[in-house]
């Protein structure tokens, strides 16, 4: 008993003793403690040999991008001293590449800050500031957001101060800065969307505004590069003429950020000065709001709602495996962000596709470099699907009591999956047997076997989490992300190989099978 | 279609489920047909695990559960058939309507079309959820959506209800209603197997009245025949459940 509360002693004495409650200080010790503990955990999963090797592994990755970064960055001499107006196109593009993806991660979080309940509860019913509370974490999610850009960036700016210059060392003041930035707009934009639509179309609003914002420019500039000089280098296209010149002169104060990047000490603290400055004022702003903001979106699940035609219903008393695919239609159609998630993936292929028109165009129909993307879009969009089916399940112990078997579960889900599959690949198969069916034909079958495997493997790792966290899905099960993509393009190869020739359409098709025989090889659920 | 022939509603012979540690060890239990049984038990006493391996939720490591003469192990369809399982939590979907809902699980035990659609409003109507019958879920309080898990939990007409901690959440005349509603179905021939932390909805429902701790029943009979085993005289259920089960969860008597 006395060392139990010498324990808890030693606990007050190093805790509350030193910082006053309540207070900024107190707050961010508190966030701290908390994003700490987090990042223990996502590192070691609660296991401290597998901290070890994860913190290893980690390390190792770093290292390998350091070399990767060094065989891929030019030897130049114009790296050395001021830039020339070419390299400043090329910075202050990467700029814009790297601003649009921290912006879409800032949306990300402060949407989350305001709407996941979590500890809000607890500290909205006590005496203490919410707005403190708040101004902490607008700073800590500027920090996080500056943390893991500059462990992106760093193998590239220590690569360039190793071979040009220390003074390439400011690359990381101005991430940092941009990481400001991006969190103050997102602040403003998130308390703007409040005032204009209401919490309750704001989350979702916010949160497609961030898909979009992070896909556009990546997206943007590939097709721009494409379609301009037919390469899917970004570098490339920003250094063409085309570009350059249609850019502002070297003296513009819109190159202020790339020069900053590259080094001027003047342009630096401008620039860090104006991103302070940005923040402190969000902060200001935005701060006292957060409590009333806050309150408004614990009120959405509680505003009442149109009780529009109380006994009518498309859902219909039907058979266990009509019921369980309805339901899993019915969830996904009413859910417009899941919607917008799962098409946002087909975004990302649209640069492939344009790259292989562009590639093929002289000597090849246009319909038949559609075969291969559309292959590998039913297998992304069949992995998401299944995910939401399979481990986003909300009630497990429900469809777990029900009187069916588990097989027939699975096979209904497998269903829905199907359908929504069909629904979106249908017309595009349809077109093509229009213009020659053998395309068609192995387009249906390519996008029939990319699903199914995409399915598997999803249904192989399923693990029980909540539907919500469907955009951290790849995050629970690297090697099912991997698999999932590996398994899509060696499908979507067989299927341009088989184009050409059938039999070598067996090599890809082998690969695709060995993928998918790896992945259960290793997966949680072979036992 | 399973047999049904056993006078038990549900018969549980040495169950045995461990994690780190024994959570439920040689378990023996058996409940009527047309009998309230509430399992009481400090926390971590094996109950909510008990009734997972009831409902086919958790593979036990030995032991065998019989609901009406049908093995859950040997033929899990018939025997879920026969029961309805209600959880502390019960999770129902946010973007489906309390209607819908209920079609949907009168779909899953594959009721007859037009008998759920008519139990299904009658549920709705019973609980007075009705006039949101239309709304989505997510929109309902936590009372409500538990009263749609109870509805889902009654719409197949199960001859087992389980319920684990069913009145957490409901408010005062929410609870009576469910009380009601589940000692009609007793009345008519159906078993209720029940947890509760509330000794006093165990005191005034139960017909018998198990207590579990570490794992096995350490005690069982009406309310009568605990006082008497525990010595604990005219005293409340609360005093004799202290008195079979000590502070630190051990059992204070043998079985």
């Amino acid at each position: 008993m006395g060392s139990r509360r010498s324990r808890h002693d030693s606990v007050s004495v190093t805790g509350a003793g030193l910082v006053k409650p309540g207070t900024v200080a107190w707050f961010a010790r508190h966030e701290l403690c908390l994003a700490w503990r987090d990042w223990i955990w996502l590192l070691s999963g609660g296991h401290r040999r597998r901290g070890v090797a994860v913190t290893l592994g980690l390390v190792g990755f770093v290292l390998l991008m350091h070399g990767v970064a060094a065989m891929m960055l030019p030897h130049s001499p114009d790296l050395a001293g001021v830039p020339p107006k070419r390299i400043l196109v090329v910075i202050g593009g990467t700029l814009l590449l790297y601003g649009s993806l921290m912006l879409s991660q800032a949306m990300e979080a402060v949407t989350r800050a305001f709407y996941a309940r979590g500890d809000l509860d607890l500290v909205l019913s006590s005496p203490a500031s919410a707005s403190r509370l708040f101004a902490v974490r607008i700073v800590a999610m500027a920090a996080s957001i500056a943390a893991m850009s500059l462990l992106l960036a760093a193998p590239v700016i220590d690569v360039l101060v190793l071979r040009s210059g220390a003074h390439w060392l400011a690359a990381y003041g101005v991430i940092i800065a941009m990481a400001m930035v991006a969190v103050a707009a997102s602040t403003i934009t998130t308390i703007l969307l409040f005032a204009a639509i209401g919490p309750r179309r704001t989350r979702l609003v916010a949160q497609i505004i961030a898909a979009i914002v992070g896909a556009s420019f990546v997206i943007g500039v590939q097709l721009l590069a494409i379609l301009s000089i037919g390469t899917v280098s970004r570098i490339e296209f920003l250094e063409s003429e085309a570009v350059v010149s249609h850019t502002p002169a070297s003296d513009s104060i819109a190159w202020l950020p790339a020069y900053a990047v590259a080094g001027n000490g003047l342009d630096l603290v401008i620039v860090i000065a104006v991103a302070a400055i940005m923040l402190g004022g969000a902060i200001r702003f935005c701060a006292p709001l957060f409590g009333t903001l806050a309150l408004a979106t614990a009120a959405i699940s509680e505003a009442p709602s149109r009780a529009s035609g109380r006994w009518r219903s498309r859902f219909r008393v039907m058979s266990p495996g009509q019921a369980l695919r309805r339901k899993e239609w019915a969830l996904l159609r009413r859910d417009p962000w899941l919607i917008s998630q799962s098409l946002m993936q087909l975004l990302y292929l649209l640069p492939p596709f344009f790259m292989l028109w562009r590639s093929f165009y002289g000597d090849s129909h246009l319909a038949t470099l559609l075969v291969p993307v559309l292959i590998m879009a039913a297998g992304q969009l069949a992995g998401g699907l299944a995910w939401l089916a399979v481990s986003g399940e909300d009630a497990p112990d429900l469809i777990g009591s029900a009187p069916i078997t588990t097989a027939h579960i699975w096979w209904a889900k497998a269903q829905a999956v199907a359908g929504v599959i069909g629904i979106v690949f249908a017309p595009a198969v349809v077109i093509l047997a229009i213009v020659q069916p053998i395309l068609a034909l192995v387009t249906a079958l390519g996008v029939a076997i990319a699903a199914a495997s995409a399915s598997l493997i999803q249904f192989w790792f399923r693990a029980q989490v909540k539907r919500s966290l469907f955009r951290r899905r790849h995050v629970s099960s690297r090697i099912a992300t991997f698999a999932e993509a590996f398994s899509s393009i060696t499908w979507s190869g067989a299927g341009a190989v088989m184009l050409v020739d059938p039999w070598l359409a067996i090599i890809p098709g082998g690969f695709a099978l060995a993928v998918l025989a790896g992945a259960w090889s290793v997966s949680p659920q072979r036992g | 279609m399973a047999e049904t022939t056993s006078t038990y509603a549900l018969e549980i012979h040495d169950l045995a489920k461990s994690f780190d540690r024994p959570a439920v060890d040689g378990l023996e239990l058996c409940v009527r047909a047309g009998e309230f049984y509430v399992l009481l038990g400090p926390n971590g006493a094996g109950k909510t695990t008990t009734l997972r391996m009831t409902t086919g939720l958790l593979k036990p490591d030995r032991g065998s559960v019989s609901v009406f003469g049908v093995d859950i192990l040997a033929d899990p369809v018939g025997a879920k058939r026969l029961m309805a399982w209600l959880s502390d939590e019960p999770m129902v979907y946010e973007r489906l309507t309390p209607l819908e809902y209920l079609y949907f699980i009168a779909g899953l035990w594959g009721i007859d079309r037009a008998a759920a659609e008519t139990k299904s409003r009658d549920l709705l109507e019973v609980l007075g959820l009705a006039p949101h019958a239309g709304e989505r879920c997510e929109q309902l309080s936590k009372g409500m959506r538990q009263k749609v898990a109870l509805a889902g939990a009654l719409v197949h007409e199960p001859r087992l209800i389980i319920l684990d901690e069913p009145f957490t959440g409901l408010d005062a005349a929410s609870a009576r209603l469910a009380k009601a509603m589940l000692r009609d179905r007793v009345t008519a021939g159906c078993a209720v197997i029940m947890t509760t932390h509330i000794l006093e909805v165990a005191e005034r429902m139960a017909d018998r009245v198990g207590v579990m701790s570490g794992g096995r029943l350490v005690a069982e009979g009406t309310l009568d025949e605990l006082r008497r085993l525990a010595g604990a005289g005219s005293g409340t259920l609360e005093d004799t459940f202290l008195a079979l089960v000590d502070t630190d969860g051990e059992p204070a008597v043998a079985a």
